[in-house]
């Protein structure tokens, strides 16, 4: 985040110390949302009860639906946006994966939700702790995906992600991430914005569908073939493919609106960050890059200026926009770089971390693309630490020295030597 | 009860849809319009209500609706509750789910379930032909036993969930059974539980020519077979207390009602049912009017 106070009249905020759980909450609340549905689940749950205390104290005017599952928190939402209402949820993990089959309903009714994901490890096994997989495993859903790094940014972010998605250029649902427990349940200084000035920020839902003008008659979502439909006199109209190549283009073109939304926040409220897709700490000189998202990416923060001690031209890029992957501006602002250590806290099953090869795939054809080294860190709360990232450095650059390419996926911060006397000793060493 | 003429000459259906011929369904909703009227949101999970929709770039009702994936209508239905009270609408439209017998008894149910513990202000129907006939007659959780379909080729084992009881164990303030093949005790049905705040909840029985193997002229008679046979009792519970429809009244006589076997014999999907499974029925139709006996002696 970087503070420019210029615009900013600093006696109407509040400046609150509170989890990035509550910041959301105060974010849905301060968006004035007519509807929420939500479900509890670790870590996300404080979100739903300071909702729940702040509807019930009257701070929040909104019909909060206590549903029975995830996947009726959201398929609420959809029918609530689209009978006219503001609605916005949370889940972690498994909430999410059971909302999977309301995911692309709400992108394909283009309906402008927002959800709060604190970002928890997907089982088998159980595990409550951080890692990005459920964040990544949306990735195909058609939603706008943003990442963030700390509380504000969470507050932030809420507030913008919903002037993106109900911008009539976009149209889109919208998912703010932050790590769990790390942000979820760390207590933070965020800056409350006065109400007025998010009233004007944020006006009210134009939404293009609003069942609850009953003069109006709509049948939405009914079959919708392979071929145009012939309706006589009145045209046309579009087939399945037509509804989501609009779909893909309003994501493609969201970019931009993302953007000039930040811009327009960062006017009126004195933070920024990055250009609103990304951020980059010592990037200019840099011949190394380390790309990361969340909590990786704060901890490889910490890292810059030791490597640099060492003489290494290190820099960071934390991406913040994962869904548009912002291809134009990544392949811009790498196109000198040497280097680029990927650090994931997920994986593509299969292949390899998700960042790494989006990143490989998007700077294909560069003339000088640089060599792309990724890892895989902090799956299920593994602590990712200083040690991890520079080793990650080290051995990017002794591999890029070498020409290696190579396509195993490696992991950093595995203990499997400290396993000897396990049992099963050889299923963790891969059968 | 309500007179033929009393129901709104207005229909909300618009000719030409695509259901089946003969399709129950397409009268029960047709009726069931008549009675919610123009101020009315319409909420449709994945089934044959769907294909009688009809594809893109027309809407053949002349109230809005909005499909919903499978598991979802009662969620479906509390979210538009929401949004029209979230803009103070909701004493003005009335919210109406509409589903078939899988996705109320089986993929939809927790969702339902949820939705009328919430005390959500709705009405949901359940049009129930016993199998998913949209996807080709597969056997569901309300299909009855013996019964052929594509997935119970020897007939189907297990038994018909009472889906109006399990409502009912909501504590909800409306409950009602209905058939196609009584009209005007359907069309009430839908009046009744419009007056009622809070979730209604109307199980109607809808014979399927091409699902349950018989001709589609038939329908109607058939409809009637389930009610004259004592299979299908008509009635509603209000605020608890249970009311025995006209048009089943009679029949809590035994000697009223028509042998089972002339219901069971007129389907084809009943063609291959045992002796022993046709004596099932008999004791559960006795049983069953045993249970409606005892609820109208303690009211």
């Amino acid at each position: 985040m970087t503070i420019t106070e210029k615009n900013h009249d600093s006696s109407d905020r509040k400046i609150k110390i509170i989890t990035g759980n509550h910041a959301a909450a105060h974010a849905l609340r301060q968006a004035r949302v007519g509807v929420i549905a939500a479900y509890p689940i670790t870590p996300q749950s404080p979100v739903v009860e300071k909702i729940a205390e702040f509807v019930s104290k009257g701070e929040l005017e909104a019909r909060f639906v206590k549903v029975e599952s995830e996947h009726s928190a959201l398929a609420v939402c959809c029918a609530a946006s689209a009978t006219g209402s503001r609605v916005g949820t949370a889940t972690s993990s498994h909430g999410l994966m059971l909302m999977y089959e309301m995911l692309p309903w709400a992108s394909g009714n283009r309906l402008p939700i927002i959800i709060n994901l604190a970002t928890r490890a997907t089982g088998a096994p159980w595990s409550v702790w951080t890692d990005h997989q459920d964040f990544i495993t949306i990735r195909d859903v058609g939603w706008i995906q943003m990442f963030c790094m700390d509380n504000q940014e969470i507050y932030d972010t809420n507030l913008q992600a919903f002037k993106i998605a109900e911008d009539s250029r976009v149209f889109l649902p919208s998912i703010v991430a932050y790590d769990g427990y790390i942000l979820s349940h760390t207590m933070m200084p965020v800056s409350i914005e006065n109400q007025e000035d998010i009233d004007n920020f944020l006006p009210p839902l134009h939404h293009h569908y609003n069942l609850s003008d009953v003069s109006v008659v709509k049948g939405i979502d009914p079959v919708t073939t392979p071929h145009l439909r012939d309706r006589g006199s009145e045209g046309r109209a579009p087939g399945y493919f037509e509804y989501r190549y609009a779909m893909q283009k309003a994501l493609e073109n969201s970019i931009e609106i993302i953007m000039e939304v930040h811009d327009e926040f960062s006017e009126k409220f004195g933070r920024s960050y990055g250009n609103g897709i990304y951020k980059t700490y010592l990037t200019k000189d840099a011949d190394i890059v380390i790309f990361a998202m969340g909590s990786v990416a704060s901890q490889a923060r910490n890292v810059i200026s030791q490597l640099r001690k060492e003489g290494l031209k290190v820099g960071l890029v934390s991406l913040k926009l994962f869904r548009p992957f912002p291809v134009t501006l990544l392949r811009e602002l790498f196109k000198e770089t040497k280097i680029v250590v990927v650090f994931d806290r997920d994986i593509g099953y299969g292949y390899e971390g998700v960042l790494s090869y989006e990143l490989k795939a998007a700077l294909y054809g560069l003339k000088q693309a640089p060599f792309i080294k990724g890892f895989i860190v902090g799956l299920g709360g593994r602590d990712v630490t200083d040690q991890h990232i520079a080793k990650g450095v080290s051995k990017a650059i002794i591999e890029s020295e070498k020409g290696k390419i190579s396509h195993e996926t490696d992991f950093i911060g595995l203990k499997l030597g400290d396993l000897a006397d396990y049992d099963e000793e050889d299923y963790f060493k891969g059968g | 009860m309500v007179k033929l003429m009393e129901i709104p000459e207005e229909e909300y259906i618009f000719p030409g849809t695509r259901a089946c011929a003969g399709c129950s369904m397409a009268l029960i909703y047709r009726i069931a319009l008549k009675a919610m009227g123009p101020k009315t949101i319409i909420t449709v999970p994945a089934s044959c209500l769907t294909v009688l929709h009809g594809m893109q770039g027309f809407c053949t009702t002349k109230v809005s609706v909005l499909h919903t994936p499978f598991a979802t209508t009662g969620a479906s239905a509390s979210g538009i509750v929401a949004s029209l009270e979230d803009k103070g609408l909701a004493d003005e439209v009335n919210v109406l789910a509409f589903a078939g017998d899988g996705g109320t008894v089986d993929i939809g149910i927790q969702s339902l379930s949820g939705a009328v513990e919430r005390g959500t202000n709705f009405i949901y129907a359940c049009y129930d032909n016993e199998a998913y006939m949209n996807t080709g007659v597969q056997r569901s959780g309300s299909t009855p036993h013996g019964a052929y379909t594509t997935t119970t080729p020897n007939g189907k084992t297990g038994y018909k969930k009472n889906m109006a009881k399990i409502l009912e164990a909501h504590g909800i303030p409306y409950v009602a059974t209905a058939i196609s093949s009584y009209p005007l005790d359907l069309y009430e049905k839908f009046k009744n539980a419009q007056k009622i705040q809070g979730p209604k909840y109307i199980h109607i029985l809808a014979p399927c020519p091409p699902g349950w193997g018989y001709n589609p002229k038939d329908s109607i008679e058939i409809g009637r077979l389930a009610v004259q046979t004592g299979f299908w009792p008509l009635y509603e519970v209000i605020e608890g207390k249970f009311i025995l429809s006209k048009d089943s009244q009679r029949f809590i006589d035994p000697n009223k009602r028509k042998p089972i076997i002339e219901y069971l014999n007129v389907q084809k999907r009943f063609k291959d049912i045992s002796n022993e499974d046709i004596e099932q029925y008999k004791s559960y139709i006795e049983a069953q009017w045993k249970e409606i006996e005892r609820r109208i002696e303690n009211e």
